[in-house]
This record gives structure tokens, C-alpha cells and sequence, in this order.
């Protein structure tokens, strides 16, 4: 008799996904939780800093789509915080780690958003590497989270192209618009290479995570893609990346760049990021405050509700029919 | 082209009275995109996920409808007015919605009134605007009436949900409609431009709306437990519809032109 | 004639020896103790679709609400016609025996309601 682990081993090698009822191992269940919930709280997170603009979006156009763009995100949370749900863990408790500090999110959103051309930024160099993480994740061994992932990625199309959009009409705009470009590009860069994580070397988890199947290529894998693909991007902005290293290297056929200042990273994840504080604060607020709403339309729907019939636990029987051998 | 644009405008008052078809849309855009930009103001504060995303819909369909409209105004006034020139370059005495709609978000109790009060009059409106002669406001509007259908029944549930929750909620609620009440009498009254353009086929009865509205509306509060406030004695004589308005508005402008203004003649 | 017995579970219901996923403690110090909105799943049928498929999930207070929820968070580009929701409490799972789904693929497409999970489509029987 093959053993429950080896079972699991095997459909994960062959590409058959995992569904909640499926045994899995302990670490994998908890693994992927903190996973896929720290996606969730990046996404919800994630709506503040661009959230910002809507009100000063300079044109109708792009405050529609801004607001959509955002919304798209609160929908992602959503998806992602339902998936981790099929877990055994509540979006109640997900929310109160987050509020609280337990849980991580892409520490990306930390950084404030002063300047119109940041919204071009973001979604150029943000989105693009968060899509650069989610495409193999379509292929993640968990049903529920690849199936996420699957409508994520069909919705995250626009979002890059918004934001490269955004940035191409300023640098075809006035001086005033094209350093605003510019400035934005130079804040945004570097968080953007450092959200695929610390290097191979300082990532102890990635080994499990790749024979689970809930990591489809490593952080410095992703990292050189992305590299690779802005490099040539930015020149049809006719922008530059700060990144004084940045060059083309023929025999490794890749783009060498510069090294990362790890500090500021780790600084931003511990929590003493610019907008930490802030962006938490922000979230406690808005569940403080809604609470009232939450707790009334409870009490309404229980006012409300008939007894639902109670349905039998246990064993039942069933009959079918099949034709005679 | 965009340079000459913006001279044009800060040379042209935008003196719309003299020309009530042009105000008439502006006035219906006007409407739709500040309630449509106090709704975008709760996107990531939402009291849970599910309502942040269902009041962005709403707001993006405003929007659309404001966005819609402005266009059409920008057209009929033929002189290089865009849908942003208008929304991002008038001043707040320019501007034409009336003042239940900029009135602030308040809690979720104000705001989903403030909906609730505004889409079921705009849910009547359209009803009569898809017929009018005016081929474009009434497809406009016809369009809208899907939207406003929807907007009507989510704030609508929520007023009861909210009214009849909580002691809590029962007080909010009825400290929103306190609050709220006397802009209501607004949306009844004809403005200079309303009155003009049923001299163009665009004939609005506003009584009948005011009727309609008041039944759907009393039925609502009703099954909410809530009843419908006093009127106070003092009727507003200022009309948002003609450019007298609030310092609310002054607020929404700074904020949501303030780029446009600081930066003038870009593409953005 | 051939009778086949079903054990129907309900989800959560099956004893925790056979769970794959554990429920977790309750939580410290929530804010909201009694006040917390029920899960409900998502099923569509689009445009061109014959039946509903399951989407995902979401909290409401209420099925109104569920409905209205599904309605903005799924169908937002349109790609929706019918919208049910059930509260996860209510469905009704079979049990996938383990250790046959990797040989022999369980078969649940005997019943009519809707299916909880999209099983993988090599797994799909007529």
C-alpha cells in the first residue's frame, strides 16, 4: 500500500492538483497559507498607494481606469483570500494577523506615492513583476490557488499596460512631465527588483517549495527575467534605469545589473518602510470602522433568516441503477 | 492644439445659461461624476472587501455615464471643449449638480443614503430622459437605467439592512437622513436650463418624479424601521443646479483638478 | 441491478484522521467576536454556458447580498448570466477515498447538483 506522503508526491509530480480534502502533508498546508495569505494582504495593501490618485487623476479616462485597476486588486484579495480559506484558516483570523503585525505582505507598498507618474510606475514595474510571480503560479500543485492564480493573470493584462501608458504619455509630455517620469522610475526600480525576494543563496525554503510545486522558478530566476525584459522597455520611454551597472552581457546572454542594498529591504520588511505604519493604520481603520456595519447587517439577516431545515448528519444510502453487466 | 485649447478657456466664461442644451448635459454629467468621485473615495476603506468592490462599481458606472454626457456637451458646444476640459478646467460656480451629492461620505450609513436618495430620483429621471427627443440623452439614459436599476436596489437593501440591524445602525441611519433630508427638495425643483430645454423636446415632469420618488422612497424607509424626517421650515434657496454651492465642492475641485491646474496644457 | 452505496459527508464532517486540511484554533482577540459574515460559494453559468461552474467564494450577511457580492466581484467584465450562491455550509461533498483517486479517479458526476471542486480534465467522465 503506498503511504498518504508518497500519494501526494506523486500527484504533485504529475501535475494533478491537490483539492482541499486531499490529504497534504502538515508543512504544505502551512506553507502555503502564510503563501497565499501574504498574496491576499499584497493585494489588499496594495490598493492604498494607488488608491491615493483617484481623487487626483488627471483625467477621466484615467480615473476610470484607475478605479477599476484598483477594484481589480480588492477582487484579487478576494479570490486569494478565498482559496486559503479551503485551508481551514478564516478571513477573520487572516485579517487580524494582518492587522496585528503576524503576517507579512510585499513590503513594496510601503513606499509612498508622491507624484501622478508613481501610478505608471507601479503599474509598470510592480505589476509587471507581480505577473512575472503569478504566471507559473497558474500552474501552482494547489487546485484552489492555481485556479486563483488562472483569473488573476486574465485580469493583471490591463493593469501593466496602464501604467506603461501612463508613463508614455508623460515622456512624450512636457519637461515638467518627463522628470515627474523620470523621478518615479528612479524610486520605483530597485523595490520593484527587490520584490522577488532575497537571492537562491539566502532563501532556505525555496528547495521544499519547488518539490511541492508551490514555486515554479526561483527568486533570482524571476528576478534576471524581469531585469531583462525592463531593460529593454525603458529605452521606448526613452527613460533610464538607475542603475549605473546595468549592461548587456553577450556571453550570459542577460543583463548584468547592479548589487541590491539588502538593508533597505529587510529594514522595509521588518516594518520601518516609509508608509508602514501607515498603510496598517489605514486597514485597522477601516475595519474598526465598519464593524458597526458588519455586526447590523448580521443582526438583520438573523432577524430575518427562517429555521433552516436541519440536514441529517451522517450516512444515507443511495440507490442507482446500472445496466446489467 | 492643446496650448490653444486652454487659452480658449481661461478667456471663455463658461456662461452656460445662455445656451440651456449645453447645460443640461453639463448638469446631468455634473451630478454623475461627483457622486461617482465621493463613492472612488471609499475604494480601500470599505467596512469589507466585498462592499469596497460593489461601491467601486458603482462609482465607475457613474463615470461612465458623466463621462457620457461631457462628451455630449463638448459636442454640442463645438469649440474644442473635451470631456476633460470640461470636468477638470470649470470652476466650482460653473459646475451644475446639485448639493445632495457632494454632501461628504460621512459613515457608510450617510454615504449609502446619499445613494439610495440620488439613484432612485436618477432611476426616475432616466426612466422619462430615454424617451425624450434627444436621440443621444435618451440613449444615454437608457443605458444609465440598467446602472441606476442595480444602484437603486443595492443602496435600497442596505438602508434596510442597516435600519432595521442594529440600535447602533437604527441611529446612524437616522442621523444620516436627518442630515441629508433637506437637499432632497433639489432634485424637484426645475432649474433655468430644465425649464429651457422642454422648449427643445427634452420635457422632464418633475412632479411626477417627485412623486414616484417619494412613494419608493417612504416604502423603503418603511420596511427600515426609519421614518421620514421633518421637513425643516427654512427652504434652501440656493441650488447647486445653478452654480451656488457648498464648500464641499470647493474641496472635490481642489483635489480632483489640481494636476490639471498645476500642469496646464499636458496630455496626461 | 446493482445497488451503490454512497456515504455522503458533509464538509468539515469527516473525521479528522481522513482531513487533509485541519481547522485552525479559534482565534485570540478578534474584535468582532458573534459578528462574522458566513462564507458562501460561487457558481456561474455564462453567456454561452450550459451549466454553472464554481467560481470561488465570498462573505454576506445574507443571500441578497451574497447574490449582489457574486454579481460584482465575478461578473464585473460581463461574464456572467446566472449567479448561485450557497452557503458553504450547506454543500454536500463526497469523500475522496485517497488512495484510489490516484489509481482509479473518483466518480461524482452521478449526481446533479453542482460540483464543489473542478476536478483536473483528465479526471472528467461523460
Amino acid at each position: 500500500m503506498h503511504n498518504p506522503e508518497e500519494i501526494f508526491q506523486k500527484k504533485v509530480d504529475k501535475e494533478i492538483r491537490i483539492e482541499p480534502k486531499d490529504w497534504m502533508p502538515e508543512q504544505y498546508r502551512k506553507t502555503l497559507i502564510r503563501q497565499i495569505s501574504q498574496h491576499a494582504h499584497s493585494e489588499i495593501v496594495g490598493m492604498l498607494p494607488e488608491g491615493n490618485w483617484i481623487t487626483k487623476a488627471p483625467s477621466l479616462r484615467r480615473k476610470a481606469t484607475l478605479i477599476a485597476k484598483v477594484q481589480d486588486e480588492a477582487g484579487h484579495g478576494l479570490y486569494l483570500y478565498s482559496a486559503a480559506e479551503t485551508l481551514g484558516i478564516s478571513r477573520d483570523e487572516m485579517i487580524h494577523q494582518l492587522h496585528v503585525g503576524k503576517a507579512k505582505y510585499s513590503s513594496i507598498f510601503n513606499y509612498p506615492t508622491p507624484t501622478w507618474a508613481d501610478m505608471g510606475a507601479i503599474g509598470w514595474l510592480v505589476d509587471g513583476a507581480a505577473i512575472m510571480n503569478q504566471v507559473p503560479l497558474c500552474r501552482a500543485s494547489y487546485g484552489p490557488y492555481s485556479r486563483a492564480m488562472i483569473r488573476i493573470c486574465k485580469e493583471e493584462s490591463f493593469h501593466q499596460r496602464q501604467g506603461f501608458e501612463i508613463l508614455l504619455t508623460l515622456s512624450k509630455g512636457s519637461a515638467a512631465q518627463r522628470d515627474m517620469c523620470q523621478d518615479a522610475i528612479n524610486r520605483w526600480w530597485w523595490p520593484s527588483v527587490m520584490m522577488f525576494g532575497p537571492n537562491d543563496d539566502a532563501s532556505p525554503n525555496t528547495a521544499q517549495s519547488m518539490k511541492w510545486k508551490i514555486k515554479r522558478f526561483t527568486n533570482d530566476e524571476l528576478r534576471q527575467r524581469f531585469i531583462d525584459i525592463c531593460a529593454e522597455q525603458v529605452k521606448i520611454l526613452g527613460m533610464t534605469l538607475p542603475d549605473p551597472l546595468l549592461k548587456w552581457n553577450e556571453e550570459r546572454g542577460h543583463y548584468d545589473f547592479g548589487p541590491i542594498d539588502w538593508d533597505e529591504f529587510w529594514n522595509v520588511v521588518n516594518g520601518n518602510g516609509p508608509c508602514n505604519k501607515e498603510r496598517l493604520e489605514a486597514r485597522v481603520s477601516a475595519h474598526e470602522e465598519g464593524a458597526w456595519v458588519r455586526e447590523a447587517a448580521l443582526a438583520y439577516a438573523n432577524k430575518k433568516s427562517k429555521q433552516p431545515a436541519t440536514p441529517g448528519g451522517g450516512e444515507e444510502a443511495m440507490r442507482s441503477q446500472t445496466k446489467a453487466a | 492644439m492643446f496650448q490653444k485649447t486652454v487659452k480658449m478657456k481661461t478667456n471663455q466664461r463658461f456662461d452656460s445659461s445662455t445656451n440651456h442644451l449645453i447645460a443640461y448635459p453639463l448638469h446631468l454629467a455634473d451630478n454623475a461624476l461627483i457622486l461617482g468621485h465621493r463613492d472612488s473615495e471609499w475604494t480601500g476603506h470599505g467596512p469589507i472587501l466585498e462592499q469596497d468592490i460593489a461601491l467601486s462599481n458603482i462609482a465607475l458606472d457613474l463615470i461612465g455615464q458623466a463621462r457620457n454626457f461631457y462628451q455630449y456637451a463638448a459636442k454640442l458646444k463645438a469649440d474644442g471643449s473635451t470631456e476633460d476640459t470640461l470636468a477638470y478646467l470649470r470652476d466650482v460656480n460653473e459646475f451644475k449638480n446639485c448639493l445632495l451629492v457632494e454632501q461628504p461620505n460621512g459613515d457608510w450609513g450617510q454615504t449609502v443614503t446619499r445613494q439610495f436618495l440620488f439613484s432612485t430620483y436618477q432611476y426616475f429621471l432616466y426612466q422619462q430622459l430615454q424617451h425624450c427627443s434627444d436621440k443621444t440623452i435618451a440613449s444615454i439614459a437608457e443605458k444609465g437605467l440598467k446602472e441606476v436599476t442595480y444602484h437603486t436596489r443595492w443602496s435600497s437593501e442596505w438602508i434596510i439592512r442597516l435600519g432595521d440591524g442594529t440600535d447602533e445602525s437604527h441611529t446612524r441611519m437616522k442621523n444620516a437622513l436627518n442630515h441629508l433630508w433637506e437637499f432632497t427638495d433639489e432634485l424637484f425643483i426645475q432649474s433655468s436650463y430644465e425649464t429651457g430645454v422642454a422648449k427643445h423636446g427634452i420635457r422632464v415632469d418633475h412632479a411626477l418624479i417627485k412623486e414616484q420618488w417619494y412613494e419608493k422612497v417612504r416604502s423603503v424607509l418603511s420596511e427600515a424601521t426609519l421614518s421620514i424626517p421633518e421637513s425643516s421650515q427654512q427652504k434652501r434657496e440656493n441650488l447647486g443646479k445653478e452654480g451656488h454651492h457648498t464648500e464641499h465642492l470647493y474641496e472635490i475641485l481642489s483635489e480632483m483638478q489640481s494636476l490639471q491646474r498645476a500642469l496646464p496644457g499636458c496630455e496626461w | 441491478m446493482k445497488m451503490i452505496l454512497f456515504r455522503k459527508y458533509y464538509y468539515g464532517d469527516l473525521p479528522d484522521n481522513q482531513k487533509g486540511a485541519q481547522h485552525s484554533s479559534p482565534t485570540e482577540g478578534t474584535q468582532e467576536g458573534a459578528g462574522t459574515w458566513p462564507l458562501w460559494e460561487v457558481f456561474i453559468r455564462s453567456k454561452q454556458g450550459l451549466d454553472h461552474k464554481h467560481v470561488g467564494s465570498l462573505h454576506a450577511a445574507d443571500a441578497k447580498m451574497a447574490i449582489e457580492n457574486a454579481r460584482d466581484v465575478y461578473t464585473r467584465r460581463q461574464e456572467g448570466v446566472s449567479i448561485w450562491v450557497v452557503e458553504s455550509k450547506s454543500i454536500h461533498a463526497s469523500n475522496p477515498d485517497d488512495a484510489e483517486n490516484f489509481f482509479e479517479p473518483a466518480n461524482d458526476k452521478v449526481y446533479r447538483h453542482p460540483t464543489f471542486y473542478d476536478l483536473p480534465d483528465e479526471l472528467k467522465h461523460m
